[in-house]
């Protein structure tokens, strides 16, 4: 048969003209420089194919050569504490490859197939074996011991398993006898298509929060492990810092942190940082749970859209062992301006601003991939999805926001007005949601007993009066308000000065954990009933100002250290004394 | 050698249409030979069997369709490059316009250049001085960062501009150079910028191209990308710390709008391509630092936002891809501040790793974050002034009234050749600050 032959350029879309026979998202090789690409669109012999590479320098009648399998990625050992780009080609080593600048026609496994590891079986000889029977283990970090999974359907017997001791991922570790009489050569690697989700045995119901040390989101939005959540902000809001935060302290296993057509000085801060953080749970650097794909907005865009199913392959790979996995894509709306790119190169026909007809149905694809799951070898993984979005113009009513709203059960809703006086983070406490709270409330009650879901509901509701209050005084001035009307503000005002704020860079306070935040939340709406009864004794608000007690409450996050919850109920005696002090002499002076 | 081609098959504005020759490859430089002598420089942006598309640059007036002749290059669009370029002055697209003659390449360079490895990039930390009290104090610019300013019609960033180039060039023991791309520029533009570097005796140290008003519009989508080939070579061959300013983005932006709606392509907001985006990303990304080079690219992109609109696609997308954004107000200049920074939508992405301690001076953030604050509360009641009157309001409301006229006239402020140090501008910001917290 003949073989294909490039007929067709513009731009990172090649037409291949010839009778070999491609299937849909076939992985072929461009040219003499062998640039990856996908088979996109089948028109009798012509393919249309997306190239993940720059196509500049591409000739008319060169051969593409098939794979006839589809875009996959190598599984196995090696991959946490990596930086990869969108098709999973490790980006260190492309550094030695060819320099500082990316080079084209260089096609390298995401795992190094030479690196020995230290296997230990965990089945021995005659033990059945099914699909995600756990072989044996490695350990891949001092974190993440790294469960070696029977890749295959068919089930068998343990026919063979070497001991333990180093090996490389392309070893034969073992063998199996299927039920067939087949015999199947067992390795440490596997290879997956992207766009295909790994299978699991069932799904199980989102009721354990993923505590991220952020007072907004565990209080007030929290986000279940195997959820999804959305961060739509402008630029300038904050949605990479917050996605940087929520990879730091969220209490994930692993972390998969997409860059998808970010800037790639973000991905060197992440690159800088993470090995000097320690991850709170283990001690060990944060580097240590972490993989980036860095897909950059300067590198090629077809790679830029398969970066976020790489990243989610790999993340169900690792939810297949047991660990509670949580992706974050920044950005999203990057992600669809690749389909727009790739869509209107198709010339094919737009629906709203351009983007495809498509984009919802992948969009709810994506995000359908996450899920709390019990796994076919009995373990409970999660994959927790985070997309930021950077919607145009900042307008939340644009296509790829809205979409994804449909599609996703938190919703933190970034504030320019609030971004520009420094309240970070700054989700507006107004638009945001959290549809997990019915299914979280059990865990918060048992942990944290019910008084919590009560404070939180009563600083929701003063987060409400709050404005109200607020639009009222911007049309007749803030004096005219009753005195418990006035004490609302104050109170809001430290909610969100002392509660609500939180900084990424202050050692006490960029990562808070839950006793400490529920005890903060209680001392505040504790603080709200107490002033609340002076003020109805006739106190002016003023007064209680005076006392020192507000200013004292906004010290608290960056003054009491985390763990010490003795010292914040000394905080808190010294407060109730100041307002014992003065009710007294308010008294005396009435008397 | 290669084989010239006599006549197309079909001319559309900028592009023309061509019998697919043998062997050429996609964007591939060519050349078209007028009868008259003239040659004009293109490349091949879309092939088929039957056609190759070709962008001229130089805009397609006067081309003939059956005898100009067009020749392959055999290589992408390249610019040659050499140290001599220093104090030359080039067109658009990378030739010597100032009459000293064609330079000697060292080398040639495709002017697309290639992504940094995200892996080889050094994170941006050094703090660059700019004597300008608002960027130094409240949106630091850091050596490898890119920092456009968003302005409009009639506000004056070229003096900012050119009080930034001056304010930065302070370490003489530094290789220190500056790449300038104009484009669409009016005259009187490219002569301002001349003076100033004169004036500012960086004139030698400046390698500038040059697309005005009056030279084809399709040219302006060369001369970023030439611009800063000329910039990576400057930083990332010979170790010079580079300072590109790329003036105006609008108009280059509407060059590439002008060429995609030609070529047919499905447009998305307000006409421009799908691909804005990604096309920007390949002009600012290309700032940085690189692992173990000792040179570094700071980009500072000049765009005026259309009607003032910064949700409009131009200074949206760029505020995307930038690291900050620092932006003119209208109300500011009405009001004989100058620069008339509107500093609480402007802002620095790499400012908090580039200060305090160490670099800067340890509350640096600290004053920095509570002048944010407390402009941003002056706002609030500005409005509400407006409301009730001055009168109406609280003593504290009054302070901070009394703040904010401060801190614009004072430490926003600044007087020509009035250059302020960062401890001068944080002290500064300091003693303002006290109005309000005594």
């Amino acid at each position: 048969m003949e073989p294909k032959r490039i007929t067709q350029i513009n731009g990172p879309v090649v037409v291949a003209t010839g009778e070999e026979d491609f299937a849909m998202h076939d992985m072929v090789y461009l040219g003499e420089e062998h640039t990856l690409g996908e088979v996109i669109k089948i028109d009798g012999d012509h393919s249309v194919i997306q190239s993940y590479e720059d196509t500049a320098g591409m000739k008319l009648n060169e051969i593409v050569q098939g794979t006839h399998e589809p875009l996959s990625v190598w599984l196995g050992p090696g991959l946490i504490g990596n930086v990869f780009d969108g098709i999973e080609r490790p980006l260190a080593k492309l550094k030695e490859n060819s320099g500082p600048f990316i080079k084209r026609g260089v096609n390298l496994p995401g795992i190094d197939l030479t690196k020995k590891w230290t296997f230990k079986p965990l089945v021995k000889v005659g033990d059945e074996i099914s699909y995600h029977t756990i072989l044996g283990t490695v350990v891949e970090t001092e974190s993440i011991n790294h469960q070696i999974l029977y890749p295959h359907q068919e089930r068998g017997i343990l026919c063979e398993i070497v001991n333990q001791g180093e090996y490389t991922v392309k070893d034969i570790i073992g063998k199996v006898k299927s039920e067939t009489g087949e015999i199947i050569s067992l390795s440490m690697a596997q290879k997956w298509p992207i766009r295909k989700q790994r299978p699991f045995a069932q799904r199980l119901p989102a009721t354990i929060p993923l505590l991220t040390g952020q007072r907004v989101i565990d209080t007030l939005f929290p986000l279940a492990k195997g959820g999804t959540a959305t961060i739509p902000g402008g630029f300038g809001t904050g949605k990479t810092m917050l996605q940087h935060q929520l990879a730091k302290w969220s209490d994930a296993d692993i972390i998969i942190y997409i860059g998808c057509g970010e800037r790639g000085n973000e991905m060197t801060q992440v690159l800088e940082d993470f090995p000097q953080l320690m991850d709170p749970k283990t001690g060990r650097p944060l580097m240590d749970r972490t993989i980036l794909i860095a897909n950059t907005s300067n590198m090629p865009v077809a790679a830029r859209e398969a970066s976020i199913y790489t990243g989610i392959t790999i993340a169900e790979y690792y939810r297949d062992m047991g660990y509670q996995v949580a992706v974050m894509a920044d950005s999203t709306s990057r992600w669809a301006e690749a389909l727009r790119e790739i869509s209107g190169r198709l010339e094919e026909m737009p629906a709203e601003e351009g983007f495809p007809s498509y984009l919802p149905s992948r969009l709810s694809e994506f995000y359908g991939r996450a899920g709390r799951t019990l796994n076919y070898n009995q373990t409970e993984g999660s994959v927790t999805i985070i997309g930021a979005v950077s919607p145009q113009g900042s307008d939340f009513s644009e296509p790829v926001t809205q979409n994804t709203r449909r599609f996703v059960h938190v919703f933190w809703g970034l504030d320019r007005e609030l971004a520009y006086s420094r309240h970070y983070p700054a989700i507006n406490w107004m638009i945001s949601y959290s549809e997990y709270i019915d299914q979280l409330t059990d865990w918060y009650e048992q942990k944290e007993g019910e008084e919590f879901i009560r404070n939180r509901a009563q600083m929701i509701e003063l987060l409400n009066e709050e404005s109200e209050l607020n639009e009222i005084s911007k049309v007749v001035g803030q004096d005219v308000l009753s005195e418990d009307k006035k004490l609302v503000l104050m109170i809001c005002e430290s909610i969100k000065k002392g509660f609500l704020q939180q900084s990424a860079v202050s050692h006490i306070d960029m990562a808070v954990p839950l006793d400490k935040q529920v005890k903060m939340l209680k001392m505040i709406i504790d603080l709200y009933s107490k002033t609340l009864d002076l003020v109805q004794k006739g106190i002016p608000v003023s007064k209680i100002q005076e006392t020192g007690i507000f200013r004292e409450y906004n010290k608290i996050k960056d003054e009491v250290p985390n763990g010490n919850l003795e010292l914040l109920r000394q905080k808190e005696d010294e407060m109730e004394k100041k307002l014992k002090e003065l009710e007294r002499s308010y008294q005396d002076h009435l008397g | 050698m290669y084989i010239e081609y006599l006549g197309l098959e079909r001319i559309n504005g900028p592009l023309v249409f061509l019998k697919t020759p043998e062997g050429i490859s996609f964007e591939e430089q060519v050349e078209l030979s007028l009868p008259n002598g003239e040659t004009r420089l293109g490349n091949v942006i879309m092939m088929d069997e039957n056609v190759t598309t070709i962008q001229v640059y130089e805009g397609t007036d006067q081309i003939p369709l059956r005898s100009v002749r067009t020749k392959r290059k055999g290589k992408p669009l390249s610019i040659p490059l050499a140290q001599s370029m220093l104090g030359r002055i080039f067109d658009g697209a990378g030739r010597p316009i100032d009459g000293l003659g064609e330079i000697q390449a060292e080398e040639e360079r495709d002017i697309h250049g290639s992504p940094i490895n995200p892996v080889a990039r050094e994170y941006p930390r050094n703090f660059i001085e700019t004597g300008i009290s608002a960027i130094d104090g409240l949106m630091t610019l850091i050596r490898g960062q890119k920092l456009p300013i968003f302005s409009g019609s009639g506000i004056n960033h070229n003096e900012l501009a050119s009080r930034m180039i001056a304010g930065a060039n302070v370490n003489k023991e530094e290789k220190f150079m500056i790449c300038f791309g104009l484009m669409g520029a009016e005259f009187e533009t490219a002569e301002f910028f001349q003076k100033s570097f004169k004036q500012n005796g960086v004139l030698d140290k400046v390698v500038m191209f040059q697309n005005l008003s009056n030279d084809p519009s399709i040219e302006r989508i060369l001369t970023p990308k030439v611009t800063l080939t000329c910039a990576e070579y400057f930083a990332f061959t010979l170790g010079y710390q580079v300072l590109v300013i790329l003036t105006d983005m609008t108009a280059y932006a509407e060059s590439l709008r002008e060429v995609s709606t030609l070529k047919g392509e499905i447009p998305s907001r307000k006409g421009y391509p799908g691909y804005l985006y990604s096309d920007f990303a390949s002009i600012y990304e290309r700032a940085g630092r690189i692992k173990g080079k000792e040179g570094s690219i700071t980009e500072i992109p000049i765009l005026t936002m259309p009607n003032d609109d910064i949700s409009h696609p131009i200074p949206d997308l760029t505020g995307y891809i930038t690291e900050g954004q620092i932006v003119l107000s209208r109300d500011l200049a009405q009001k004989g501040i100058f620069p008339p920074i509107q500093i609480l939508d402007s802002l620095s992405r790499l400012m908090k790793d580039g200060i305090g301690k160490g670099y800067t001076k340890e509350n640096h953030s600290q004053i920095a974050n509570q002048i944010f604050a407390s402009y941003a509360k002056t706002q609030e009641i500005r409005a509400l002034a407006k409301v009730l009157g001055e009168k109406e309001l609280s003593q504290t409301d009054q302070l901070y009234l009394a703040f904010g006229k401060e801190l614009e006239e004072q430490f926003i402020h600044q007087d020509k050749g009035e250059r302020r140090s960062i401890e001068e501008t944080l002290a500064l910001g300091e003693k303002i600050l006290g109005l309000l917290y005594r």
